[in-house]
């Protein structure tokens, strides 16, 4: 069953993403993008990181996107010319991807186990749960209390780039008020 | 657990992103592309937190953090552009060409 879910948003997503990227209306092609994370957001929730998924919908598909549509509406760009490149543009673009889909794809064939074996550098130790002692308690706190599992760690193991995340959101906003405004 | 397919739904959506680097003009849309990025990479994250701790979790906050500093601040540099060139096209906005 959850295998079955997850395939289901996995078609969508990648189909989302490609009528994304194809789309010559802006418009309709962030509207795409949000589908795409959309799906994103259910696989994060199958996943088991219920806050993450939420976070995602919200802050993701409602801001990030709100503003893309907000700058759509302010440069006026419903009706854009066609912009995809030409055919060498196509020919170079499909070589590339084809390398880094290869190269990319390998790590489907990562194991815990295998990076555990690898790790230890010993037979024994094989187990992640012993080379990785701190996953799993900490992964059923977040299941069962959904807000408390990633907010401890945060605010406790990474406290300071938490702080630090603060002064770059300060310096995102001054910097995109002196960018966007005609005269300071 | 689903690891290996996450993987693979990461790489893939990625290589997609790249694509729209890639094939298209329009600023706004190379932009949703790297949007799509760093989503891809978010999946992987989630999908390996399954395996090494809830760590990976609470970075994807971190990169969501960024990457909606870098959405704000790159619309900024657009409106900049277009208010400058009239145009959203990389084909016409060449001011860094000798």
């Amino acid at each position: 069953m959850t295998e079955t879910v997850f395939y289901v948003f996995a078609g969508m997503a990648v189909l989302s993403a490609v009528l994304c990227i194809l789309q010559r209306n802006p418009v309709a092609a962030v509207l795409w993008l949000v589908s795409t994370m959309l799906a994103l957001a259910g696989i994060y929730v199958l996943l088991g990181a219920r806050f993450i998924g939420a976070i995602q919908v919200l802050v993701y598909a409602g801001a990030v996107m709100v503003l893309f549509l907000f700058v759509i509406m302010l440069l006026n760009l419903g009706h854009a010319r066609p912009d995809i490149r030409g055919w060498p543009t196509w020919v170079v673009g499909a070589a590339l991807l084809a390398v880094l889909v290869a190269n990319l794809l390998v790590l489907r064939r990562y194991s815990p186990e295998r990076v555990a074996l690898e790790y230890s550098r010993s037979v024994e130790f094989a187990d992640p749960r012993l080379v990785f002692p701190e996953a799993r308690p900490s992964l059923a706190a977040a299941d069962t209390n959904v807000v408390h599992g990633v907010a401890a760690p945060m605010f406790q193991t990474w406290l300071v780039p938490f702080e630090i995340t603060s002064v770059l959101l300060l310096a995102a906003i001054v910097g995109a008020v002196v960018l966007a405004k005609r005269r300071i | 657990m689903l690891l290996g397919p996450s993987l693979a739904l990461s790489a893939i959506l990625f290589s997609l992103g790249v694509a729209g680097v890639l094939l298209r003009r329009n600023v706004i849309v190379l932009f949703m592309c790297i949007e799509l990025m760093l989503n891809a990479v978010n999946l992987s994250f989630i999908a390996l937190a399954q395996v090494h701790g809830v760590g990976g979790q609470v970075f994807v906050f971190f990169v969501m953090t960024v990457a909606a500093a870098e959405a704000a601040v790159g619309l900024a540099i657009i409106l900049a552009i277009f208010r400058h060139a009239e145009t959203v096209d990389l084909q016409n906005i060449n001011l860094l060409r000798g």
